[in-house]
């Protein structure tokens, strides 16, 4: 894993990219690659590279080239697959220097152009700099799994794999918060790329590959996700079979996720199904000596520990585990919201911060965690809240249907004041248009949206003007409306939380800030597909969730944990932030000052909020509404502070183990300069 | 202060509001999204307190509850002493 960054001329004229900019750039996103640094530039581009060496430690060094070093490539992720490929390519006469992943990648692009990227099955942000035609070509993996940002500023294009490099390679880019994605982020909990929640940048989307030359950018889908259209266009075998299947991929992927590593790899390990899984195939690869890590809570409502012990005990890992404290979420919430780089609504991030700090500290590069099977085999309380309101909408006016809302959340049976038919309330919003889409999410979003409110006037005055849903609803593929309301439910939770907040916010941003590389077997592209391809049923039986991925995993993990209810990962929210052991930081990021400071919300809704909050002083009643505004607010007061209103750090004196500088050479009849050198 | 007055200040404050005049007597607070369910508890709370009612559970209707008006109407009767009409009969 690693961190990358460019700078590309986009007219005539310019100066050649100033290495210091680049070395500013690097040493911004350090810490997603500790072990060794790189650039490349000529005359139009400059490349840098931060590596986390995990892959041929010898000789992967990057920026790196073809054989004629026409085509330079810097690149951030893993392509598990690249053995495989690296025969195929011999056979067709490529030669090969070094054992890495990345070299694989230049020849694929020789190979195959755009095409390659759909070949690739990993989890990759890859810039590849043609300097014979001079063309540069950005590639990011089908789900987004690694980040990559962009912006267009003074006849440039730059690029990096977080926000603070582009802050720090071009300190005149101008720093704001834009409305769009203040909007969005208040909506989906997460911006949707291309949008971010910064003026002037954005994120390439998921699965795309941009291609960049003189006056002419163009961005294209390489992958999408698909669902069946039909009975015949799925899989269409009995559940048994498909059960056998998922087992299998789930089997191949861990073992390439394993395997492909020139270090030890460990896992995650939460309690619930999907990790377990995960780490009891994990284990299988690796014989012993297979470490996992755990998180724990002070506050018993969060907590899974003798979950994690039974799957510890029973796949005999090596195991480790943090207990986590509110107090802990509040010290670290600042330098969880420095990496996230964006607003969050949710505290979840600062446990996994800790938990990767863990895993670093005992001497572990790689992990495997079980993101992604909720949105692959369906296994979020959203999508079963979303089966029952379209049965209920089948038929509006029945007082029964609504019932099965109890079994989804037995809260609602037995609560004390009767919220039910409040509850019902809630539910039945647009029931009698079940088949519109995004149905399933209107719940969420507009319990989200209510937080404009918050907003200042002029904010909300230009959020009312943008419908950030209209945005996503109206972009959506032309197939969407054919697939199953199962199938488009898990594709706007794919496109907006999984790519935008889990695997970045609680992902790649919360791993790589410890420098420890994430992978993800649920979002291994054998996986993915034949988990789209399955009917709905086999995924979501009747309200049983990942069906098919408990009797995949039956054997495999211990019968308590196949068997217990779906434990969504949660954090102490606002409670971290108030009561007697609160940070003085947090009084201060809400006092009138700070919040006009930042300029997204109204300082007197701030202060009732922050009142409130005092007055319960840490009492446990939080309600949905005040933990996401209470962390909403102060994560966009830390991010305002930290990315916007100081000035970016432009640290200098790094070693840089490669550098390619080939100014006063023409690019196109540079070649075999050999111009890689140590510094 | 009228009944309305009381219930508007308590909204507006407890669910941080930035612009009050979005919260006339006749929105509905639910469906607006001002008020969710443990906003709900919060609101009936300050009811039983401000106004020395009791809040029955089948009397925990948005009929009775969803907006200002309709909760200074209920407030209204209960202290008349009049039992109120319990509005749509609770789920399960």
């Amino acid at each position: 894993m690693c961190g990358i960054a460019g700078i590309v001329a986009l007219r005539d004229g310019l100066p050649p990219p100033d290495l210091r900019d680049l070395e500013a750039m690097v040493l911004a996103q350090r810490h997603r690659g500790p072990d060794e640094f790189g650039l490349y530039r000529d005359r139009r581009a400059g490349l840098g590279h931060a590596r986390l060496s995990i892959i041929d430690l010898a000789s992967g060094q990057q920026p790196l080239a073809n054989e004629d070093e026409t085509l330079w490539v810097v690149f951030n992720g893993e392509i598990f697959n690249y053995v495989e490929l690296r025969a195929e390519l011999v056979s067709r006469g490529h030669r090969f220097r070094t054992r890495s992943d990345t070299e694989v990648i230049v020849h694929a692009y020789e190979a195959w152009g755009d095409d390659a990227f759909a070949r690739f099955n990993g989890q990759f942000a890859i810039a590849l700099w043609d300097a014979a035609g001079e063309t540069l070509v950005l590639a990011r993996d089908r789900l987004g799994v690694r980040p990559l940002y962009l912006c267009e500023h003074g006849g440039r294009l730059w690029f990096a794999s977080e926000v603070k490099a582009l802050f720090a390679g071009a300190p005149s880019i101008p720093r704001a918060f834009d409305p769009a994605g203040l909007a969005e982020t208040f909506t989906f909990w997460t911006v949707v790329p291309p949008q971010s929640v910064f003026e002037g940048i954005t994120e390439l989307e998921p699965g795309h590959v941009r291609r960049v030359s003189r006056d002419h950018s163009e961005d294209r889908a390489f992958w999408t996700p698909r669902y069946p259209t039909g009975d015949a266009s799925g899989f269409s075998g009995p559940i048994e079979e498909a059960v056998e299947r998922v087992r299998a991929a789930l089997e191949g992927a861990v073992r390439l996720r394993m395997l492909r590593a020139d270090v030890p790899v460990g896992s995650y390990l939460s309690g619930g199904l999907d990790s377990s899984l995960v780490a009891a195939l994990g284990r299988r690869v690796k014989g012993d000596k297979f470490c996992t890590f755990s998180i724990r809570f002070e506050d018993a409502e969060y907590d899974e520990t003798p979950y994690q012990r039974a799957v510890a005990a029973l796949i005999e890992s090596e195991h480790r585990d943090i207990v986590v404290r509110r107090e802990d979420i509040a010290a670290e919430f600042p330098a969880v919201v420095a990496h996230a780089e964006r607003p969050l609504l949710r505290t979840a991030p600062a446990p996994l911060f800790l938990l990767s700090r863990l895993v670093r500290d005992s001497g572990i590069k790689v992990v495997l965690t079980g993101e992604g099977a909720d949105e692959m085999f369906a296994g979020y309380d959203l999508f079963r809240e979303g089966k029952v309101r379209r049965f209920w909408g089948r038929q509006p006016a029945s007082t029964l249907r609504p019932r099965l809302l109890e079994r989804l959340y037995p809260y609602l049976a037995r609560s004390p004041v009767a919220q039910r038919a409040m509850a019902r309330e809630f539910f039945g919003r647009g029931r009698d248009r079940p088949d519109v889409p995004g149905f399933s999410h209107q719940t969420r979003w507009s319990s989200a949206a209510a937080l404009h409110r918050l907003f200042t006037p002029e904010l909300r005055d230009r959020v009312r003007r943008l419908d950030v849903v209209e945005r996503l609803l109206s972009a959506l593929p032309p197939e969407f409306r054919g697939w199953s309301p199962l199938a488009q439910d898990q594709y706007l939770e794919v496109r907006t939380l999984l790519s935008g907040y889990l695997l970045s916010s609680q992902g790649d941003r919360m791993l790589m800030a410890h420098s420890v590389e994430g992978r993800f077997p649920f979002l291994d592209s054998d996986v993915v597909e034949l988990a789209n391809s399955l009917p709905a049923s086999f995924k979501l039986m009747v309200l049983d969730e990942k069906h098919a991925l408990k009797r995949a995993a039956e054997g495999l993990v211990p019968p308590e944990v196949l068997r217990r209810p779906k434990q969504p990962y949660r954090a102490p929210d606002a409670m971290s932030f108030v009561g007697p052991r609160a940070p003085e930081w947090a009084a201060d990021l809400m006092s009138e000052r700070a919040v006009a400071s930042a300029g997204v919300f109204d300082p007197r809704a701030v202060e009732r909020l922050w009142r409130k909050c005092q007055v319960s002083g840490g009492g446990e009643q939080f309600s949905n509404a005040d933990n996401m505004a209470v962390v909403g607010v102060l994560s966009t007061g830390l991010l305002h502070e930290q990315l916007l209103a100081r000035a970016p750090g432009r640290g200098t004196g790094l070693e840089f183990r490669t550098v390619v500088d080939r100014i006063g050479e023409h690019p196109a009849v540079a070649s075999g300069s050999g111009a890689t050198r140590g510094v | 202060m009228t009944i309305e007055q009381r219930l508007r200040q308590f909204i507006i404050e407890n669910f941080y509001v930035t612009d009050p005049a979005e919260v006339q007597d006749d929105t509905l607070l639910v469906t607006a999204g001002f008020i969710d369910s443990t906003g709900m508890l919060e609101v009936i709370a300050f009811l039983e307190e401000e106004f020395g009612i009791q809040v029955a559970d089948h009397e925990t209707t948005p009929e009775n509850l969803e907006s200002v008006a309709r909760m200074a109407a209920f407030v209204t009767r209960k202290r008349a002493g009049s039992s109120p009409p319990g509005g749509v009969e609770a789920v399960g």
